[in-house]
């Protein structure tokens, strides 16, 4: 009876050997992987990254490929677990033998993924947020980084809070990854800006009500709500904050940088302040703004071909696929050279960023990567 | 700065309790009248909220339906869903024994929410309120407007299942099903036709608890397996197979999450709700409301 | 529904000859490169059916359902990262802790939950499961919270490190082969019979003297400390460690594991943990219609076949030893 399970699995592997096959092959096509959470709790960062990489391919192979190289992409959707994603790393390093992989979208999924690519010798570039992803260096050999960390989104709303004369602030987050990681820098930063936290209250991910948290908060006398998820909660806690009628400011994370947040909360997103990433605002971008062409035409292509709003997670796909399609023309498809590339990559146009990397350095992010907005008439307006 | 007195707090967690309590007992309610003809948990319950939710939101914000139309339109779609997943995935069982029963249910959850990220995505939908209203200030809380359409519907259903089981003849069928279905077949009770029916009716009430609830949380594909086991909890809670039981639960659940949140810690205040629950269970094994032979299999 | 017992030497022919089977498995699948990386498909199999068949024991002799399974496996995941990374213990050491904490939850918690019936004891039991859950996300400096933690050790093994896939393989499956002759044993033994008698009535079992609270309790806490063993041999894989493996989601993955499998069959176990981790991997192709149709499929078996996949099997040799004669 056990067997029956493995005859149908050699049936399914016999399929799959000659599918592989049956692709054309006119210059050795260079095989990339992708490590995506398209579907799951963390789709909202797993489908845009898809779809851009997917995007990227096209338009690489489309202009005739790396060096005459079509590119051949391996997308599998993690589904933001580590199980799935460990089984998917080693089916791309030993089963589609990757040159590389991208991804994972998350910062729990790139962790587990990290102890694999490092034995494996396989240069990885990681779309989560975690500082940990990309340190320490020395066991972290394979694996660089694309996403600014939460710091710089947490320093540079800070540093606004204290032009503001803010003094007491009450932290709400998602009790996710993506939560848990804001929270922390909100929490260890704020001494630095002279900010006392007077709330931290946390919320599931599916919470369908705010309303007890910002209740509770109104009794600490704070100055200003800073919210850190992505996703419902984040309009639930905007339209409770305006229901409740809160006369304090509420500041939310880079995650609700989406027009579709605005709308979702109907008018009660008027006056949310949050650091952006510059996507966000791309077409008030100054064109001396370095950023500028490149956000401008990942947003021009991105909404052309998918018909929906480019999103900043996106844009980690982007950046992270123009790295590796440098180094696979400067280099050639050569696993250990790819990583020395991209280990010394120097001023890299990024969406986010310029990146300057380096051997003690493996995320290599500027300082500037957002930038402070907020709503107002149903759209961004940049803070000075 | 901004303070509020802790009157004010105590009435805020009350609302707050009670419309997040109203979803959970509808939910409870749900389980209630399919378990009370088959003895089975449903646990696709919870993708009833969420189409109810999601269709309105298409019918009344895509669309342009007014949105009386929608809500009936949207509960009578989802009340067809039950219908079908009755016919497709509960009938052709053969032997059906109460476990492969629930795995079929958790196998037609899985399916329904699969379709559900195929026609609406993985973005939120949002419905405006039934009536656009400001917040009603009652002792220094705000609430809602949308919170009464919620309380007073969740109130007006149960009064209306009450009404149906006791004085109609549908509803006096299905109850003699649940108590005994060799002797309602010998009667002329058709139970296939009950259990049919009872699927139609609970997807109904999910659906509307998905219509309600929307203006207030916006609706996602996949918030519907959360919502199954709150609903379960509660219908555990008040007694399996009890209507009032579950109400009262639902209720309950709402609060003692609420409360958490505001005087011990936002962070646990599942895991206080869910000790709560515990701790009834092993003090009262028929749950709140139960009869103890219902504790029985 | 619980199935003929095969005699028990026979018992012992079919674990060896499984185990054989089992050891020649890496080479079949290292001879393509497509199915190179089955091998570490394999090595979830036997984590999964490790504490599938911990399940196994409880739902398919004793008649008890639990929808908490997840947490012991977290327990056994969470104590083997910790004592490991933070206090630089053996992981051996942090397998016995793991399995021993395990116990005492299960024994704690199984006393009084074991008294529910039905549908009451799975919602104790899923109460159970989704309070640890909680826990491993909120006691941060513990457990690292939702990010959790790395570079957890690989097992040593008479001083040879366990840290390829294929060194692994061997292990987690000969871990995996005990606890099937375990299981089997439990089955046959005399508490294995008492098992059998509570499924079929507690209250005929209590009348010839079988003491059914201590009987459940101690095949829950056999559950449960498979479950432990399994999350530690995971932490020790992979190394890395974050709550949502250990879910809710988790424990009905494993429950479905025991059903699609066949409830009374230790066999079936297995066959069900490996059906459903493999199932994810061969419907990869349809993208993001996987879903759709792993659902579809879940349900087709329930279905066609309420006996799992172990009475489809054993309908179909029915069918053709008719055939046959």
């Amino acid at each position: 009876m056990k067997r029956i399970g493995f005859v149908l699995a050699m049936v399914g592997v016999c399929a799959v050997t000659l599918l592989g096959s049956a692709q054309a092959a006119d210059k050795e096509p260079y095989r990339i992987g992708a490590l995506f959470a398209v579907t799951g709790p963390a789709s909202f960062l797993g489908e845009p990254e898809r779809n851009t990489a997917e995007m990227v391919k096209d338009m690489i192979n489309a202009s005739g490929g790396i060096n005459g190289h079509p590119i051949e992409l391996f997308v599998y959707d993690t589904e933001a677990n580590a199980t799935k994603t460990v089984v998917a790393a080693k089916k791309l390093i030993n089963r589609d033998r990757v040159l590389a992989i991208i991804g994972p979208s998350t910062s729990g999924t790139s962790m587990a993924v990290v102890p694999i690519v490092n034995k494996a010798e396989v240069p990885m570039i990681s779309c989560g947020a975690s500082l940990k992803i990309g340190a320490p260096v020395e066991k972290r050999k394979w694996v660089f980084k694309v996403v600014p960390g939460d710091d710089l989104a947490v320093r540079l709303m800070y540093d606004y809070m204290k032009k503001q004369g803010i003094k007491k602030a009450a932290i709400m987050s998602v009790s996710t990854g993506y939560g848990i990681s804001g929270r922390g820098q909100l929490n260890k930063l704020a001494p630095e800006y002279g900010i006392e936290i007077v709330a931290d209250e946390t919320y599931g991910p599916k919470e369908s009500d705010l309303t007890a948290q910002l209740t509770k908060i109104r009794g600490t006398g704070a100055d200003a709500i800073i919210n850190w998820s992505i996703g419902p909660p984040q309009v639930v806690v905007t339209r409770n904050w305006k229901q409740l009628g809160i006369p304090i400011p509420l500041y939310q994370s880079y995650g609700f940088g989406s027009k579709r947040n605005i709308k979702l909360a109907g008018g009660a997103a008027e006056g949310v302040i949050c650091p952006v990433s510059r996507i966000v605002i791309a077409n008030r971008l100054p064109d001396e703004d370095p950023h500028s062409p490149v956000v401008k035409r990942y947003k021009a292509l991105y909404e052309e071909k998918f018909k929906g709003e480019v999103s900043v997670f996106g844009g980690h796909a982007w950046d992270a696929m123009f790295q590796l399609a440098a180094a696979l023309k400067a280099v050639g498809p050569d696993r250990a050279r790819i990583r020395d590339y991209l280990e010394t990559l120097q001023g890299f146009v990024g969406n986010n960023s310029i990146f300057n990397r380096s051997p003690t350095d493996h995320v290599g992010l500027g300082k500037d990567a957002y930038v402070m907005v907020v709503v107002k008439d149903g759209d961004w307006a940049i803070l000075e | 700065m901004d303070s509020i007195s802790l009157g004010s707090q105590v009435v805020q967690y009350i609302f707050t309790g009670l419309t997040v309590g109203a979803i959970y007992a509808l939910v409870a309610l749900g389980f209630n009248i399919i378990y009370n003809v088959t003895e089975v948990i449903n646990f696709a319950q919870g993708e009833f909220v969420v189409w109810g939710g999601l269709i309105l939101a298409v019918l009344a914000e895509s669309l342009g339906i007014p949105l009386f139309f929608s809500f009936f339109i949207s509960v009578g779609l989802v009340s067809l869903v039950g219908t079908v997943i009755y016919w497709t995935g509960i009938r052709p069982l053969r032997q059906p024994t109460i476990l492969t029963m629930i795995m079929a249910t958790i196998a037609i959850s899985i399916i329904l929410k699969g379709l559900a990220m195929f026609i609406w995505g993985k973005d939120p939908y949002a419905v405006q309120p039934f009536v656009e209203a400001p917040p009603v200030t009652l002792w220094g809380a705000y609430i809602q407007a949308q919170t009464f359409w919620v309380l007073g519907i969740s109130v007006a259903l149960v009064v209306a299942l009450t009404l149906f089981y006791q004085h109609t003849l549908t509803g006096k069928a299905m109850r003699a099903c649940a108590d005994n279905p060799g002797a309602a077949g010998l009667v002329g009770i058709s139970s296939g036709r009950m259990i049919l029916f009872s699927f139609a009716l609970s997807a109904a009430l999910g659906a509307v608890g998905g219509a309600i609830i929307t203006p207030i949380t916006l609706m996602e594909y996949d918030r519907g397996a959360m919502l199954a086991l709150k609903g379960f909890g509660a219908a555990i809670l008040g007694g399996l197979g009890n209507f009032y039981g579950a109400v009262a639960a639902g209720f309950l659940l709402g609060l003692l999450e609420s409360f958490a949140t505001g005087f011990i810690s936002s962070s646990y205040k599942d895991a206080i709700a869910l000790i709560v629950l515990l701790g009834v269970l092993f003090a009262r094994p028929q749950g709140l409301m139960g009869s103890s032979l219902q504790g029985d299999e | 529904m619980t199935m003929p017992l095969p005699e028990k030497n026979q018992t012992v022919t079919h674990i060896f000859l499984f185990a054989l089977f089992v050891a020649v498995l890496p080479w079949v699948f290292g001879l393509s490169r497509a199915t190179s990386y089955y091998t570490d498909v394999m090595v979830f199999v036997a984590i999964h059916s490790i504490i599938a068949a911990g399940l196994s024991l409880l739902l398919g002799y004793a008649g008890q359902i639990s929808l908490g399974q997840a947490a012991f496996y977290g327990v056994g995941a969470y104590a083997s990262g910790i004592l490991t990374t933070r206090l630089g213990l053996s992981p051996w050491v942090g397998i016995m802790a793991g399995m021993a904490l395990a116990a005492g939850l299960a024994y704690g918690v199984g006393l009084p939950a074991l008294r529910l019936k039905g549908h009451y004891l799975a919602m104790a039991t899923l109460g159970f499961g989704m309070i640890v859950y909680i826990v491993f996300n909120e006691f941060i400096g513990l457990t690292g919270g939702p990010s959790g933690f790395g570079e957890i050790p690989p097992i040593h093994f008479f001083g040879m490190e366990i840290s390829s896939t294929l060194g692994f393989y061997y292990l987690v499956w000969t871990f995996a082969l005990v606890v099937l002759w375990i299981s089997l044993n439990i089955v046959h033994s005399r508490p294995g019979r008492a098992l059998r008698a509570i499924h079929d009535s507690e209250k005929a079992a209590a009348g010839v003297g079988i003491d059914i609270t201590r009987a459940k309790v101690q095949i829950f806490v056999v559950s449960g400390v498979f479950g432990a063993l399994a999350g530690s041999l995971y932490a020790h894989f992979v190394t890395f460690i974050n709550p949502p493996p250990f879910d809710i989601f988790f424990s009905i993955k494993v429950l479905m594991m025991v059903v699609i499998g066949g409830i009374g069959s230790i066999w079936g176990a297995y066959l069900g943990a490996a059906l459903l981790t493999f199932l994810p991997e061969w419907l990869a192709f349809l993208e993001d219609f996987d879903v759709l149709a792993y659902g579809i499929i879940l349900l087709a078996i329930v279905m066609f076949s309420p006996d799992g996949l172990v009475g489809l099997g054993s309908r179909v040799m029915g069918r053709i030893r008719n055939i046959k004669y």
